[in-house]
């Protein structure tokens, strides 16, 4: 399969459905794995990280999930090209600087994907729509599963899957969702949110996962221990977790919309005044004024039907899907704003104007805390 | 000038003191409290020599990485870097951790071979426990059973 094909097609968590999808964008659950007794992708030499590649490539190549499926070796994708990938969450900031002796594989709906010679000599994971943890787990562990007869893993009985940073070492598992939470932000109460679900020992992340800023009101929420619990068990955390922070957000957005309605509907209406109009625009600008257009959907301002197009845009109009979409070898940032404006532009005017008197007004359940 | 920095540091067991007075202590660029291999530096001890005497600079047979290594990535060499660095590493997994013992997932084949460690194990028990009771014909029995199981295929 081509890049091309890729690129010409969203992934399937994009486009999908799922539980509590409004406020989960996405389920993600990643595994690391390594191979017995060979050097860690960061300490190998360049043949040995070559061999381990050969050997897993062939391996999740065989896998009936991969069989139709996307493979490339690192070294063989433009700058521009691995960006694209990183912007669908297909593989990491950390995996695009590698080069030889690295590869990735991921399956037609870019549900699966298979990081080789990242951090570890197997980075694998599976990613759905809403939350869904526990299914997406289930889909990684198979996948696991049926490496683990053809690859020699790394796995100790009393630490588990070893790792190249101990902090991965145990299950090796990092579960995450992606959760758009605009209300929370509008009435100041992220933050709250933020400290008390770091001090439970669960990360809180921005976009692109560690060290990224939050745009686009979305957060990623994984969790930050290994050793000590079983898969279940942390899924099981983070499951409960996220939906006390669901509760919140959907309280956030009763009271926005009972108190506040003014401040809601300017919000709205600035957002989309803005976007409909804009000629030059910063991607950072574009998250944050979708999300609330976004909202807007959640509220009823917007027909349902528009739903999709506007989660699209989330991804085309980062820097790399953008230049890519444009066929042009380079761009400079001013050129991307412009396209930017225009591509969004173009979809929002297929959108009617806000509706306000369509505004969902939901009543903030008993538990609600402000 | 009078001394007013005094470092001492024990190494291998033998300890080494250096005293210097103010300025020549910020010359050489003694003013970090914390900085461990300063007695070194001043007495002349090379970098080499410092690691080769340094316990922690234990190798890993299996991929060549030290301590020394970790320290400045953050990472391991290979898996068996586990078992060769275990006492450095088992007191950071506590901190970092929930726990220090894996309770998830086990792989298949790990999992066969554990449990067929323990019949044997418990099978062996069972043989020595018939011989100090002078069960000959139990002891036989469970003799045939253990060379049965490890005729087994892995």
């Amino acid at each position: 399969m081509k890049f091309s094909r890729i690129i010409a097609n969203s992934g399937e968590w994009l486009s999908g459905d799922g539980p509590n999808r409004q406020i989960v964008v996405s389920s993600r659950v990643r595994l690391a794995r390594n191979i017995r007794n060979k050097p860690f992708p960061g300490w190998a030499k360049k043949a040995e990280r070559l061999e381990v590649m050969g050997l897993v490539k062939t391996a999740v190549e065989a896998l009936p999930e991969m069989e139709e499926s996307y493979s490339e070796p690192l070294e063989s994708l433009s700058p521009l090209e691995k960006q694209v990938l990183v912007e669908r969450h297909l593989i990491s900031r950390e995996h695009a600087a590698k080069a030889v002796g690295s590869a990735v594989v991921t399956n037609a709906r870019q549900s699966l994907s298979v990081m080789i010679n990242e951090e570890d000599h197997l980075r694998m994971q599976a990613i759905c729509c809403g939350l869904q943890l526990g299914n997406v787990f289930d889909m990684i562990n198979r996948v696991d599963s049926e490496l683990e007869s053809s690859l020699d893993f790394a796995f100790d009985s009393h630490l588990g899957y070893l790792t190249a940073c101990p902090s991965n070492v145990g299950t090796g598992m990092r579960a995450s969702a992606m959760l758009h939470l605009p209300a929370l932000v509008m009435s100041d109460q992220i933050n709250k949110i933020i400290n008390s679900v770091n001090k439970i020992g669960l990360a809180v992340r921005g976009l692109h996962g560690e060290g990224t800023e939050a745009m686009g009101n979305l957060f990623q929420v994984s969790n930050q221990t290994t050793l000590g619990e079983t898969e279940e068990e942390i899924i099981g955390r983070l499951n409960r977790v996220i939906e006390q922070i669901i509760e919140h957000e959907q309280n956030a957005r009763a009271l926005l919309s009972q108190r506040k309605p003014v401040t809601l509907h300017d919000q709205i209406g600035r957002a989309y005044g803005i976007l409909c109009h804009a000629f030059s625009m910063s991607s950072k600008e574009a998250l944050n004024l979708l999300s609330v257009i976004k909202l807007g959907i959640d509220l009823d301002v917007f027909p349902e039907a528009h739903r999709f197009p506007v989660d699209e845009l989330f991804i085309e109009t980062q820097p790399a899907h953008l230049q890519k979409g444009a066929q042009v070898q380079k761009m400079s940032s001013e050129e991307r704003d412009t396209l930017r404006a225009t591509i969004i532009r173009a979809k929002l005017n297929q959108m009617p104007g806000p509706d306000m008197s369509r505004l969902k007004i939901s009543v903030p359940t008993a538990t609600s805390k402000q | 000038m009078e001394a007013t920095v005094f470092l001492t540091q024990i190494v291998d067991g033998k300890m080494q003191k250096v005293n210097l007075c103010e300025s020549c202590s910020k010359e050489k660029g003694v003013n970090d409290p914390t900085g461990f291999a300063l007695a070194d530096l001043l007495l002349g001890i090379g970098d080499s020599q410092q690691i080769e005497k340094n316990p922690a600079s234990v190798k890993c047979p299996v991929c060549g990485f030290t301590q020394a290594d970790f320290k400045k990535t953050g990472r391991l060499g290979c898996s068996h870097c586990y078992t060769v660095f275990d006492d450095g590493i088992a007191p950071m997994l506590k901190n970092m951790h929930k726990g220090t013992a894996h309770t998830g997932k086990t792989p298949a084949k790990f999992h066969m071979t554990r449990q067929r460690g323990e019949k044997l194990k418990s099978l062996q028990d069972n043989l020595s426990k018939a011989v100090a009771a002078e069960e000959f014909e139990k002891a036989a029995e469970l003799r045939d059973q253990i060379r049965l199981l490890e005729a087994e295929p892995v």
